[in-house]
């Protein structure tokens, strides 16, 4: 518990401090007297935030997701294939139908996020039970193949740049008002994990003790891919995809409190939405007034958060 | 009761169980001994439908296995499997919990906490409740799985070697424990076991198994001789007698 209520205490001045930093100065103080002020927050700034929060909240915690459907740590969205796939869904709707409404979009990049991570799921379940490290070898390789993929099409069809955004660098200079309504849907499905939280608890107890327990796993599953699908496929189209957030703050979570899904979730939540603005706002200051991509910052914030897990001084 | 018609299994080209047929009686605890590779988890998973049924029927007190709601044979039945390891970090309370899954379905009540709470106690956990399950020695683990199966509060116990990594003085207390739930509140319960001195000591049956086929059943006076050992395990062994139950030198 103390984590959580750690977290919490640092996420208010971290949002604070997100809606005041950027290349236009914002006084607070003349908010109530100067509508342009009062304008740079609500179209820029809340959004900016808002969308940061949403995205590590829900990244995080598909994260766990995942990592629940596949009972193995070293795996989130973006290690194998999730994210591959909806730009893959992505590119073939932009190619198909260039025209199409955004929502067109996002089901046709939430549908190949599910088909991309059916297909691991049905890879892994061939893999020797004990070999840990394979599922991880295996959703490389598979998010290899489907990058290449991805790839040679942009390339052949010019789109190599949009392939960039969606894939590369994540980063949230571009989320203003009305851009980022997408995220909520990752939000929404970041509450049907926790609706859903006992249940995909369960399944780390693996399919034998489910069903025993008169559960289906299959339908566990399901619900699962479909988090992790509208969370990564959401992200993608809207900011691109963010690495680390998915497999660090689960793992940290997990050593410090388990893996009680009821109760860790929100605290995932958390540490993702506190981690992933921590590192935007960092990547705001570094070279102010210009900015680093989130993405960078996690890399180097990410690494050494997980080496100070490893080499933490071990309580009775 | 348990009904098992003319069940078979088979994995590949290999057959696993062939045409098993028995019936495991109601209010008694029941003994599945064999070699190892018998088929002995593999009738247990069966009957627990953990395995899809290739051939035959299995009934529950009259519910077929494959035809009735996983969750109405929850209630009816809990399943302990051979294979405990699992990957989550959970506390040993959180597992135990679990197994009051079946009844509250997300939502305990205070009946459920009262039931977790006993079956703690009932297993000396209550002190490692909150230790996580990889903190704690392999037998402790053990009965912690064991407590999750007892709180899961069913008629039917089927337990796949309870008493592996258990200490002698566990492994006694559970198996007192298993008898006296047979005895006093009237449980089924089905184990396999190895060491088949607990069989001759405290089952009421028993069904031995070897290359998928049953040998044997009945009672441990009439199934332990040196003749049906010999058979089974295919080595030579003096059976005494204790307390009235045979009592096997096999390690002799
Ligand atoms: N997934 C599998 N693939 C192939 N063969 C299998 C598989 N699972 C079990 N078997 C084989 O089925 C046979 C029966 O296995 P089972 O686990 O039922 O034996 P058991 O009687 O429980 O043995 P033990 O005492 O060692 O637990 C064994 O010969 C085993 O090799
Ligand atoms: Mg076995």
């Amino acid at each position: 518990m103390r984590v959580s209520s750690w977290v919490l205490l640092a996420l208010a001045p971290l949002s604070l401090a997100s809606l005041m930093t950027g290349a236009a100065s914002l006084d607070p103080s003349s908010l109530g007297a100067d509508p342009r002020a009062w304008m740079l927050l609500m179209e820029s700034r809340l959004p900016r935030t808002l969308a940061v929060l949403l995205t590590g909240a829900a990244l995080a915690v598909a994260g766990v997701v995942m990592q629940q459907l596949v009972r193995n740590r070293f795996v989130e969205p973006g290690t194998i294939g999730t994210a591959e796939s909806a730009a893959i869904g992505l590119l073939a709707i932009t190619l198909i139908a260039p025209a199409s409404p955004v929502w067109v979009k996002m089901l046709a990049a939430s549908l190949a996020a599910m088909a991309g991570t059916a297909l691991f799921l049905a890879l892994i379940r061939r893999l020797p039970p004990r070999e840990v490290l394979l599922v991880p070898l295996v959703g490389l390789i598979l998010s290899g193949v489907l990058q290449s993929a991805a790839t040679f099409v942009a390339w052949q069809t010019d789109l190599m740049q949009y392939l960039g955004i969606w894939l590369m660098t994540g980063e949230f200079s571009g989320v203003v008002a009305g851009r980022y309504a997408l995220l909520w849907i990752a939000g929404a499905a970041t509450c049907l994990a926790w609706v859903a939280a006992d249940r995909l608890a369960l399944l780390g107890l693996g399919e034998q003790t489910v069903t025993g327990l008169g559960l289906n796993p299959v339908a566990v599953m399901r619900l699962g891919l479909l988090v992790v699908a509208l969370v990564t496929a959401m992200v993608v189209v809207t900011v691109g995809m963010v690495p680390f957030v998915g497999l660090v703050v689960p793992n940290v979570v997990a050593r410090l409190m388990g893996d009680n899904l009821r109760a860790t979730l929100p605290v995932v939540a958390a540490v993702g939405a506190a981690l992933v603005l921590a590192c935007d706002l960092l990547g705001r200051l570094i070279r102010y007034p210009y900015e680093l991509p989130v993405g960078t910052v996690l890399g180097v914030l990410g690494s050494l958060l997980f080496l100070w897990l490893l080499w933490r001084p071990q309580r009775a | 009761m348990i009904e098992i018609e003319a069940v078979s299994h088979r994995i590949g080209q290999v057959t696993i169980l062939d045409h098993v047929g028995t019936r495991l009686p109601r209010g008694a605890m029941t003994a599945l001994i064999g070699p190892n590779g018998a088929g002995k988890s593999t009738l247990l998973n069966l009957v627990a439908r953990l395995l899809p049924l290739q051939e035959g029927r299995i009934a529950v007190e009259g519910l077929d296995v494959t035809r009735t709601p996983s969750r109405a044979l929850a209630l009816r039945m809990a399943v302990l499997g051979q294979d405990t390891a699992i990957g989550s970090r959970l506390r040993v309370r959180e597992l135990v919990g679990f197994g009051r899954w079946p009844h509250h379905q997300g939502r305990p009540d205070p009946a459920d906490a009262a039931a977790v709470l006993a079956a703690l106690d009932a297993f000396g956990l209550t002190p490692l409740g909150a230790r996580f399950l990889d903190e704690l020695s392999g037998g402790q683990r053990q009965r912690a799985f064991v407590a999750m199966t007892f709180a899961q509060a069913t008629d039917w116990l089927l337990l796949d070697e309870p008493l592996n990594n258990l200490d002698m003085a566990h492994a006694r207390a559970l198996m007192a424990r298993l008898h006296s739930l047979v005895r006093e509140e009237g449980k089924s319960v089905v184990l396999v076991v190895h060491e088949v001195n607990y069989a001759a000591a405290w089952a009421d049956h028993i069904v031995a198994l070897r290359d998928g086929r049953i040998v044997a059943e009945g009672p441990p006076a009439e199934v332990l001789t040196p003749a049906i050992l010999c058979d089974i395990y295919g080595m030579e062994m003096a059976v005494t007698e204790h307390a009235g139950r045979p009592l096997v030198l096999h390690h002799i």
